[in-house]
């Protein structure tokens, strides 16, 4: 199936029948293409028409989604949203009418449908012309917004260049965003990355203020010297979680004076190598 | 207590403006889309406000654990300005449906012209299109004609007096919107529109059925506590609970409900993870038992409870 499809599939099998039959009316309309007011319009009455339940999928949806579209992860998605991509799936046409359009959808969007629109962006047609749409969500004030884009979306990872796919995860950390629902977050660590990381936890204890424990999980493989001191500190004087996050990092240097370090805290070692404590299970334990 | 203020233009005031709003017992806002102080020159400019209103600004509040709601118009001074109105015009309905989008609003008249007659007119048939209520703002000079106008003009359109609210009231105006069927705000606004005091009065004459109170603070001298403090000074000087509790939030939650998009249960029991809106709740939401026995606490005590 496509993505429409499984779309459709979803909708089909939660929404009321004046619902769906209201729904399917104006992907119809649209599809024949009433011009851009009505979709526009159609799109902001999804909130009133559908409403905003989660939509929880079953396991089997949740395979369907990534067979229609490998990474697209829809847990955290509302009826609402799926309503919203449904319609401007259906309704696509030339994929230069759909960036021209989406853009004008975000520039009047309110929150929801923001958070809907970058939701969908795994899904949209060339997909590489929605880097910068992406970029500019990572821009936005608004939590949920950074959120539709960072976390269970796998465009990120595929289409942003370095310096944005940087100032997310820096964001993600900065806002108090987790990390490890971010897709795809071991394979784009790279080196700058791991130097925009270590300062900012610099810039953190200078103010004696926490930081995420996650934080280091960008650093490890990239770790320079003075990374490695701020991990052997971590280790010396962190918070558990902190400790447990630096044995990770230093479990990813391939620097021998990581190995070092981490014999000082077989504990910690032992746990990593058993699969009890990784990355997943540190991010659930904060 | 618990409060909402039906009109207040949050986008001109500060955090600490919030911080103090949500520590007085305000659950909930309705920021009427207005103009800036100074006219707007372009339709992009508006563009921005009016997404402003929907995002930003609806966000803003909610990490104070307030609820933020808002309006959608073009305003009767900027109606005016006949090449900006129109464009204004052909862009409102796409902001209309939006979430938290209570009503059309503040519209009405000033200076009651042609223009500003025009653009009134063309948005309550847009209201009466969508099924949406209707905010009026009543002009500050040749008051009592212009409520009258507004009204008659409403009517002729087609709205339901039930689906209308008439704000910034005074005594002179207050008999003839409730005769009629509508809804009668009032503004406590220092210096021009009303004094708490002379609405403790009114309370006393009239009641509390269709009528509320707000603050319209904006850019201008103004108060964000003005309802809380109104509602203080009530119960100091002897207007029933109920009738305050009625004044000063219960009526503007029926009112502003009949929206469908404003729903008690926003505040009062927002699903535990609250992604998509974010609000971050406040002291009502968690889980403490609100403390009805007492008068409304009003954290700056410095300023008083009178408004002049």
């Amino acid at each position: 199936m496509r993505p429409l499809e499984v779309l459709d599939a979803w909708l089909h099998a939660r929404l009321s029948a004046p619902a769906l039959t209201w729904l399917q009316e104006q992907a119809a309309r649209l599809a024949g293409d009433d011009g851009d007011a009505a979709l526009f319009m159609a799109v902001s009455l999804v909130a009133h028409r559908i409403g905003k339940d989660d939509l929880i999928a079953t396991v089997a949806e949740r395979e369907a989604a990534e067979r229609a579209r490998s990474g697209w992860d829809p847990t955290d998605w509302s009826l609402d949203q799926a309503a919203r991509i449904y319609l401007l799936l259906a309704t696509a046409g030339d994929s230069a009418r759909f960036a021209r359009r989406l853009d004008q959808l975000c520039a009047t969007a309110d929150v929801s449908e923001l958070v809907a629109f970058y939701r969908g962006l795994p899904l949209y047609p060339d997909p590489p012309r929605h880097a910068v749409r992406a970029a500019e969500g990572v821009r936005s004030n608004m939590k949920a917004v950074l959120q539709a884009v960072a976390h269970r979306n796998p465009y990120p990872a595929e289409y942003l260049p370095d310096g944005a796919w940087n100032q997310m995860v820096l964001k993600a950390i900065f806002v108090g965003l987790r990390l490890d629902p971010i897709v795809g977050l071991d394979r784009r660590a790279n080196p700058v990355l791991a130097r925009m990381l270590a300062d900012y936890a610099h810039e953190r204890w200078a103010a004696s203020r926490p930081i995420s424990p996650e934080l280091w999980r960008c650093v490890g493989p990239f770790a320079d010297a003075g990374m490695l001191e701020d991990l052997a500190r971590v280790l010396r004087s962190g918070s558990t979680h902190e400790r447990a996050a630096a044995a990770l990092s230093l479990t990813a240097c391939g620097d021998a004076r990581a190995g070092a370090l981490l014999d000082a805290h077989p504990d910690l070692a032992r746990a990593i190598a058993a699969g009890t404590l990784t990355w997943r299970t540190l991010a659930q334990a904060i | 207590m618990r409060f909402i203020d039906p009109h207040i233009h949050m986008s001109a005031r500060t955090t600490d403006d919030y911080e103090r709003m949500a520590a007085a017992g305000i659950v909930a806002v309705i920021e009427p889309a207005f103009w800036l102080g100074q006219p707007r020159t372009n339709v992009g400019s508006y563009i921005d406000y009016l997404s402003n209103l929907v995002g930003w600004e609806r966000f803003r509040a909610a990490q104070f654990g307030i609820r933020h709601y808002c309006t959608i118009g073009l305003n009767s001074k900027e109606a005016n300005n006949e090449a900006l109105a129109e464009a204004v015009l052909d862009i409102l309905p796409r902001y209309l449906l939006k979430e938290g989008v209570v009503a059309v609003g503040e519209i009405g008249y000033d200076d009651q012209t042609p223009a500003e007659d025009h653009a009134y007119r063309a948005q309550l048939r847009m209201a009466r299109e969508l099924d949406m209520l209707v905010q009026i703002h009543t002009p500050h000079r040749d008051k009592k004609s212009g409520t009258l106008r507004s009204m008659e003009v409403a009517l002729e359109m087609g709205l339901a007096p039930q689906h209308v609210i008439v704000d910034h009231n005074n005594e002179e105006t207050v008999r003839d919107v409730l005769e009629r069927g509508f809804w009668a705000a009032f503004t406590l606004y220092p210096q021009t529109k009303m004094g708490n005091e002379r609405m403790v009065e009114v309370a006393r004459r009239f009641g509390s059925e269709r009528i509320f109170i707000d603050s319209s603070a904006d850019w201008g001298v103004s108060d964000p506590l003005a309802v809380p403090k109104t509602a203080r000074l009530m119960l100091e000087r002897g207007i029933a609970r109920a009738d305050v509790e009625a004044i000063c939030y219960g009526n503007a939650l029926l009112v502003f409900g009949q929206s469908g998009q404003m729903k008690e249960e926003h505040w009062l029991s927002p699903p535990p993870v609250d992604q998509r809106v974010l609000f971050e709740g406040n002291s009502v939401l968690r889980g403490q038992q609100p403390r009805v026995e007492e008068l409304p606490g009003i954290p700056d005590h410095t300023d008083g409870i009178v408004i002049k």
